[in-house]
């Protein structure tokens, strides 16, 4: 009774929206899918706890496996895709770093990865570096930035910091908007030089899954190389309690600039194949919503596992692409979908082990 | 034009004013940035849209336009507090106990989905809002000033005169006061701690209609993004004038909108979104209690 009551002051608050039949309408849909959940779980019986039955590791040698030969078995379009979700593997690796593992909340992280796209754009068709010249500088631009935007990190926590980043990363996006004589504003920057590797230009789909697949393992082995050194476990330790891990003798300011400057410099990276991918970057494509994504990969995979990271943005990207007809729904359920998981499996589909 | 801009200042500091309150109970009580408050903001400006256009195509704001206009008031207030109320009954309630990230995070999915389910309900183009008030202008010297401004700022400094005397004065206030000082200490008081917080974000949510109806008002547009925006200067408005307190969030939100107004005009139109960034990551870095705030230690 308490829930049909529930159901049927859901569907009326929703008229105004929907009007009164698109409230009747909400109110006979939610009705039948918790008639179904509730047949389901009669027939079946109580689901169990979600964990994941299957040996993650087979299926992540299968899926490395896969990856190798990846764009012999598709169409062009989905090589398209598995670069783009590549690309997001690698941001997401730098996000888990400073959220996961050093658990600072940050909510800017399109920034970075902004700043690393737009400093590759303007390096290759203003001053004419080739991409290879001109990654050791945007990778250095960003560590700066993400070491100066460590300082706010060392009086804010929690929440305080979200926004805080969440503000820089505005004025980011709106630095390249408005800042005309140098990021031509809203219209982008185009023709961005694909890079070079022994003369050959990697132009084509497939060469360029090659190049980023073969970023994505180094991101995937340094990181996790890290993640178990004294400065990962140093890492662990400030998202558990800060205040205990600063009595142990940890410099907490140091960590906290390492674990920025570690995570701006793999948004850079991502940054930098991005534009290079898509050889034209505009301030759109480093919005809110984008670093609100990309934090939605980590958690919705498991914040602070590896495996985790690249399942989540393996997920979230390939999802929209496969439910194209549906896409105007997708945020709508991705709302959902982040509040559900918070409520009934925070720790995300894989947990991580030190979690 | 100084004073000009002063004006136009403080009537959309009035509207911040109005929805920094929201944040400020809500984080005064339970220590979270309810981000999905911009939302119920944007929300309120759309039921004023609907609820308006409702009363004109039945004909009573032909009949009786101050009625009419109260109706859409009371009705937007009502409607909006019931969202805030359910969305603290689905989406924060079940993770009070949780880590603190959790129900940020959860406050995030929330605001991503009213965004998307008042775009997908209502479309994503602009809607206009029926010029219906009339709108004088009272000039005096060189400053010119409609009554909606004017109207604008009464209300919002009524509003906030009426949320402190009832914080202040009445029972239900006092409970609250005690409730963000100390849950457990209050909830063995034999407060009842769910009762207070949903009267929070009911009182919240009232407080953000009224901005989001006014603001519909003086822009004469709706649209589903104007939350996001909105959401984050009131938060900044909030935190300036030292979060939990109302008077600081009053002096905040009008602070906020002069800065913005003035900034405007005298540095660079182009950059106004940014000043409440730059005010608010100045602001925590050198006084995170704010102007009026108390100071929490570790808290933050």
């Amino acid at each position: 009774m308490k829930k049909l009551i529930f159901m049927l002051w859901l569907s009326v608050l929703s008229m105004p929206f929907m009007g009164i039949k698109g409230g009747i309408y909400l109110f006979l849909g939610i009705l039948a899918s918790y008639g179904i959940y509730f047949l389901l779980v009669n027939i079946f019986g109580k689901i169990n706890k979600p964990a994941i039955p299957v040996n993650i590791k087979f299926i992540f040698t299968a899926l490395i496996a896969v990856s190798f030969i990846f764009p012999f078995l598709v169409k062009d379009y989905y090589t398209d895709v598995a670069i783009l979700v590549c690309i997001y593997i690698i941001l997401a690796l730098g996000v888990n770093i400073v959220i996961g593992y050093s658990g600072l909340l940050h909510l800017g992280f399109a920034a970075f990865y902004g700043i690393g796209a737009y400093t590759n754009a303007l390096l290759t068709t203003h001053f004419g570096f080739g991409f290879w010249s001109a990654l050791p500088l945007t990778l250095i631009v960003t560590s700066v930035s993400g070491f100066l935007l460590a300082v706010p990190s060392f009086r804010l926590r929690g929440d305080y910091l979200a926004i805080v980043t969440l503000g820089f990363g505005e004025i980011i996006r709106l630095v390249l908007n408005n800042w005309d004589s140098v990021t031509r504003g809203p219209n982008g920057i185009s023709n961005i030089p694909s890079p070079f590797i022994l003369g050959f230009e990697i132009s084509s789909l497939m060469s360029y899954y090659y190049l980023v697949l073969f970023f994505v393992f180094l991101a995937a082995f340094i990181v996790n190389r890290v993640h178990r050194s004294r400065t990962g476990r140093a890492w662990l330790s400030i998202r558990e309690d800060e205040t205990a891990a600063e009595a142990m003798g940890i410099n907490t300011k140091k960590y906290k600039f390492m674990a920025l400057t570690f995570g701006a410099f793999w948004a850079g990276l991502a940054g930098a194949l991005f534009a290079s991918k898509m050889h034209f970057v505009s301030p759109e494509s480093f919005s809110f919503m984008e670093s609100v994504f990309v934090v939605c990969m980590i958690i919705l995979g498991g914040l602070g596992s590896i495996p985790g990271v690249i399942l989540g943005s393996l997920i979230l990207v390939l999802l929209p692409e496969l439910l194209r007809e549906f896409q105007s729904y997708r945020m709508l359920a991705l709302g959902i979908g982040l509040v559900l998981m918070m409520i009934f499996r925070p720790q995300g589909l894989i947990r991580s082990k030190d979690a | 034009m100084l004073l000009q801009q002063i004006i136009n200042g403080l009537t959309v500091g009035g509207v911040y004013a109005l929805i920094a309150l929201g944040y400020t109970l809500v984080y005064g009580i339970l220590e979270l940035i309810n981000f999905a408050h911009g939302e119920i903001y944007m929300i309120g400006a759309y039921l004023g849209f609907i609820f308006l256009g409702i009363f004109t195509a039945s004909g009573l704001t032909q009949y009786s336009l101050i009625l009419s206009l109260f109706l859409t008031f009371v009705m937007s207030i009502i409607v909006c507090s019931a969202y805030g109320f359910t969305i603290e009954k689905l989406a924060y309630k079940p993770l009070r106990n949780a880590p603190r990230l959790n129900p940020l995070i959860s406050a995030i999915g929330v605001s991503i989905f009213l965004q998307n389910y008042v775009m997908l309900t209502q479309g994503a183009t602009d809607k206009v809002f029926p010029h219906v008030i009339p709108v004088t202008k009272i000039e005096f010297s060189n400053v010119t000033m409609t009554t909606l401004q004017l109207f604008i700022i009464i209300v919002s400094l009524l509003l906030m005169t009426m949320l402190h005397l009832f914080i202040m004065k009445t029972k239900t206030g006092k409970a609250m006061r005690a409730v963000a000082q100390d849950k457990v200490m209050a909830s063995l008081l034999g407060i009842d701690i769910d009762r207070i917080i949903s009267v929070t974000f009911i009182i919240g949510s009232g407080l953000a209609a009224v901005a989001g109806l006014m603001v519909a008002m003086y822009y004469g547009l709706v649209n589903y993004s104007i939350g996001y925006i909105a959401g984050i200067k009131a938060f900044t408005a909030a935190v300036l004038g030292g979060i939990w307190s109302i008077p600081g969030a009053m002096v905040g939100g009008f602070l906020l909108g002069l800065i913005e107004s003035l900034g405007a005009s005298y540095l660079s139109s182009e950059y106004k979104d940014a000043y409440a960034f730059i005010v608010l990551i100045l602001i925590l870095l050198v006084k995170p209690t704010g102007l009026f705030g108390r100071s929490e230690g570790d808290k933050r």
